[in-house]
């Protein structure tokens, strides 16, 4: 989580209105981001942008969850192609070598505030 | 190097192309020019499946579909008859020139014998033997043919007969013979046959001897028979045998045998050390074989002696198996129990016209030979038994009782490794068992062994014995085959449809929480939000079902490679107002959309953006349209002709019958997308057998096609059943669809589906015509609570803010359209511009409003 007192932030919507195991689409400083619910009320934000269909499409996809090394990772299906993204890190789960950016996210008396992109760790 | 040399074929049948084929594999190729010279003008094709030409047409059957063969050292000259062969220069002749051969193989074949009979060359008197003749023989029938009669009962003659019934014909064998195909079957075995083929509305005359074609003023009229009445008949199909065509090897002094065909030795070389013959033109030992499998082999032998190799042809096995009009007829081995001692094991049921019998030593310990009619399945065990010699069983009438009675298919593993299988492509128990042991990419399924060692690719009669093969094999390694839907859910998509209908599961969270484990992924919660719409049939974009739709569902639209949408609305039948077709032009002009006819019969609009979908339902929607459920795994179209209405051939009403099948399974989720389509004659305007049903209109009603596939795997849809009138029709149909529904595969079209049942088509038949199961009422109630609850998912969707709510660009900014969405023009209609990272909404980037 980024520093709530952190001015760069956007505000994308109330948690509820994004059902659980989906997305939406918020723009955050003229970018289009996926932000994205989990079943257990985690709130992640990747760039909406595919890599794989260079379309801005990642908000639209399936959420799920996947075991990698017996953890099991929260993961977005891109609609178009199904490559798995890492809701935590925006890193791609079927190519080692492609990750979206991940964005900085904080939640305020229920409302989403998405920050800045986050550097890969 | 040496200098190449040059081998000429002459003929271009199913053994020649059987030969190049060979050539080609083992290299001969690489020393060797090709040059096949047929006669015909169409390259090789498959003349065991001829009597399915007027269901699946020429192309289907052609061996060479491109024409040419992929190897640029094999020329195929087509249409070319050669009349000479001077073997001293070593050079075949055509009208046009000729031709220097270093080796040179005969593969002409063989003709229809037409005994020398009155009346043999009126009009209107056919033989049975390439698709030319066919296509004669359906001419005369549309030139108002009624009544045919065949010569000859059998194997050929029988397939003959098929053809013409299938015609349409009332039609007669005459067979000389006390039986119908007397070679292959006893007394027995021929009245059980004859029971069959009368029960299907042909007429059986045997123990008949024709002495006359009969007519009036040059038309055919009838046959004259010895000692019995006339058959009445105005088309006329020999089919009394067959002989080699051995003319140009006599003429150019090779020996020929007595009957018949050029005399070769074990290697298939004739008198000349040069010249080869193989097929039915050939007669190893004296003998012509008149079945493909000892052609192919020849033809192998050829191959492998020219290379060098060490092979001999030392006779064939001429165990036959076909199915008939629907009818089972094998015969394999001492079939008449002419070995000395030999005891017969019989088991007759007339009710059902079932007649087994195995042939065995009189020590009870090896089996011989046997005749099956009525039900075959145990063929392809009883064949390899025999020429394998492996022990019988102890109890070996259990080979050949119904399973309900003690008997069982199996048997296939206590055959030795060296035991052929496959014998049209020679391929043993051994050679099946390596292909699934080896180290490098073994084989996972009996499709993989058929495709990796030919067996069962030419008659398909050892399927089931490859198959069973393959599951023993899996078993005895301990090896389980995986079929999980997803890393959520250890069951199949079948399993999980029928857990889901017993347990009355209404939700994925009572689904996964029952049966599976995690939260889910974009494999199983489709899967399961499909089986959830088929059962109950709620609105996929409801809360609890919402986020499991795949792409296109989720927004009721199809997703394109920029992110925008297509709209699809329903035209049932491809039948449409000029009023909505103005309205669909309004539609498109105002949103600025790409407009594209589709295969389907409908109008599709393309490059929609999310938010725009619900403006334009609108307009849609109060026009009058409604979703074509393009987007979703459910029936999309059901294609049709103008049927009689306006044609002039159409027989009955197809677009009617089109309107009314595509409301009653509109917005029917399944296993994969479905399409129809019905034709009002067999002209077959609609495509019909290239769809998932498809239905063709006949005199008499409706025939009902299944498992039909354009696409990457083009398959033809298979007859279920025919002459239906609409009701039955329907409720085929409806068993049909619904079958596929509860036990498919995820993505799996029924082409494939149908091609997995075990027993196939006629697997379905037994479902949904049989209804064998008894699960036809409980079919076509599921199907009955389908049609009372549809509804328009797009109009509700358009009453319903919570679901309209999810239309928005951006959560936090839903006037603001995604700046990654551009579009430039082509041919004066929008096309997507495809920028190649993601774009920022900024100063330097222009931002139009909503086109």
């Amino acid at each position: 989580m980024t520093d709530t007192t952190s001015p760069a932030t956007t505000v994308v919507c109330a948690v509820e209105r994004i059902v659980r195991e989906s997305g939406v689409a918020a723009l955050v400083e003229g970018r289009a981001v996926a932000v994205f619910r989990t079943h257990d009320d985690e709130i992640y934000a990747l760039d909406n942008y595919d890599p794989f269909s260079h379309a801005s499409v990642l908000s639209r996809g399936i959420v799920g969850t996947r075991t990698v090394e017996d953890v099991e990772v929260p993961f977005v299906a891109s609609p178009m192609y199904k490559q798995a993204f890492d809701l935590r890190t925006g890193q791609c789960l079927d190519d080692a070598d492609v990750r979206v950016a991940s964005y900085a996210v904080d939640v305020r008396d229920g409302v989403i505030h998405v920050g800045a992109p986050r550097e890969p760790r | 190097m040496p200098p190449r040399k040059r081998l000429v074929i002459v003929g271009h049948g199913m053994v020649a192309h059987r030969f190049v084929q060979s050539a080609i594999d083992r290299g001969l190729t690489q020393t060797h020019d090709i040059v096949v010279v047929g006669e015909e003008r169409r390259a090789a094709y498959d003349r065991v499946g001829l009597t399915t030409f007027f269901e699946v047409g020429a192309d289907a059957l052609s061996l060479l579909p491109t024409g040419e063969y992929d190897d640029p050292r094999v020329r195929l000259l087509l249409g070319a008859e050669v009349t000479a062969i001077d073997r001293d220069a070593r050079t075949v002749t055509f009208p046009e020139g000729e031709l220097d051969y270093d080796e040179l193989v005969l593969a002409t074949g063989s003709v229809p014998f037409v005994p020398p009979i009155p009346g043999r060359e009126l009009d209107n008197v056919f033989v049975y033997r390439t698709i030319e003749d066919l296509e004669a023989i359906r001419e005369a029938a549309r030139a108002g043919a009624r009544v045919g009669a065949v010569i000859g009962g059998g194997l050929l003659g029988l397939e003959a007969a098929n053809a013409l019934a299938q015609l349409g014909l009332e039609t007669h064998v005459v067979e000389m013979a006390p039986r119908l195909m007397a070679v292959q079957v006893d007394d027995v075995g021929g009245t059980t046959l004859t029971r069959h083929v009368e029960r299907l509305g042909l007429r059986v005359h045997t123990g008949a001897m024709t002495q006359a074609v009969l007519s009036e003023e040059g038309r055919v009229t009838g046959l004259a028979l010895q000692d019995a009445d006339d058959v009445p008949a105005d088309l006329v199909v020999f089919s009394a045998g067959i002989r080699p065509r051995d003319a140009l090897a006599r003429a150019a002094g090779l020996e020929v045998a007595e009957r018949g065909g050029v005399l070769v030795d074990e290697q298939c070389r004739t008198s000349d050390p040069h010249v080869w013959a193989i097929g039915e033109c050939a007669a190893p030992a004296g003998v012509m074989y008149g079945l493909v499998a000892p052609g192919y082999t020849m033809a192998d032998v050829v191959v492998e002696t020219i290379g060098g190799g060490e092979r001999s042809f030392t006779g064939a096995d001429m165990s036959t198996k076909l199915k008939l009009m629907g009818v089972d007829v094998a015969s394999f081995g001492d079939a008449f129990a002419t070995t000395e001692g030999a005891l017969e094991l019989v088991y007759s049921d007339a009710v059902t016209g079932v007649y087994k019998k195995l042939v065995i030593t009189d020590d009870g310990q090896r089996l011989l030979g046997g005749i099956l009619v009525g039900d075959a399945s145990a063929y392809g065990v009883l064949r390899p038994m025999v020429a394998s010699g492996a022990p019988l069983p102890e109890n070996p009438e259990e080979l050949i009782l119904p399973a309900s009675r003690g008997g069982s298919s199996a048997g296939a593993s206590s055959l030795p490794d060296e035991a052929q299988i496959c014998s049209c492509n020679d391929v043993s128990k051994g050679d099946i068992l390596s292909h699934l042991a080896r180290e490098e990419e073994p084989c996972d399924s009996a499709a993989c062994v058929t495709r990796c060692t030919a067996a069962g690719s030419t008659c398909g009669s050892c399927k089931p014995v490859v198959k069973r093969l393959v599951e023993d094999y899996f078993a005895s390694t301990g090896r389980e085959v995986d079929r999980s839907l997803c890393e959520h859910f250890a069951m199949t998509r079948q399993e999980l449809y029928d857990v889901v209908a017993v347990h009355g599961h209404t939700a994925f969270e009572q689904v996964l929480q029952a049966h599976g484990r995690g939260r889910g992924c974009d494999v199983c919660k489709p899967a399961v939000a499909s089986i959830l719409a088929s059962q109950l049939n709620h609105h996929v974009l409801d809360e609890a079902h919402r986020t499991l739709q795949d792409t296109n569902d989720a927004y009721l639209a199809n997703i394109q490679k920029n992110g925008t949408y297509s709209v699809m609305p329903r035209i049932a039948g491809g039948e449409v107002t000029p009023e909505k077709l103005i309205v669909l032009g309004e539609v498109a002009r105002d949103f600025g959309l790409y407009t594209k006819i589709t295969g389907g019969q409908r109008v599709d609009l393309l490059g929609a953006r999310l938010e725009q979908l619900p403006a334009i339902w609108r307009r849609l929607v109060d026009a009058g349209f409604e979703s074509g459920h393009a987007y979703g795994k459910s029936l999309r179209t059901v294609k049709s002709c103008v049927g009689s209405t306006w044609c002039r051939y159409g027989v009955q009403d197809s677009t009617s019958l089109a309107i009314m099948l595509e409301e009653r399974y509109r917005g029917l989720r399944s296993p994969h997308k479905i399409k129809a389509g019905v034709s009002g004659c067999a002209r077959e305007c609609a495509e019909a057998r290239g769809k998932d049903f498809g239905v063709i209109a006949t005199e008499k009603g409706w025939n009902l096609y299944v498992g039909g596939n354009g696409g990457a795997t083009p398959a033809h849809a298979q007859l279920l059943a025919q002459d239906l009138d609409t009701a039955t029709l329907v409720r085929y149909i409806d068993r049909y669809l619904m079958y596929y529904v509860r036990t498919a595969d995820r993505l799996q079209r029924t082409s494939t589906w149908v091609e997995s049942l075990d027993g196939g088509l006629d697997r379905v038949r037994e479902v949904v015509v049989d209804d064998a199961l008894g699960l036809g009422t409980e079919l076509e109630a599921a199907m009955e609570r389908h049609v009372d609850t549809y509804f328009d998912e797009w109009a509700a969707t358009l009453e319903d803010p919570d679901k309209l709510a999810r239309f928005v660009s951006f959560v936090n900014a839903p006037d603001v359209p995604d700046p990654h969405v551009s579009f430039g023009s082509t041919r004066g209609q929008a096309e997507p511009a495809m920028p190649d990272g993601p774009v920022q909404l900024g100063a330097t980037i222009p931002v139009g409003g909503p086109r």
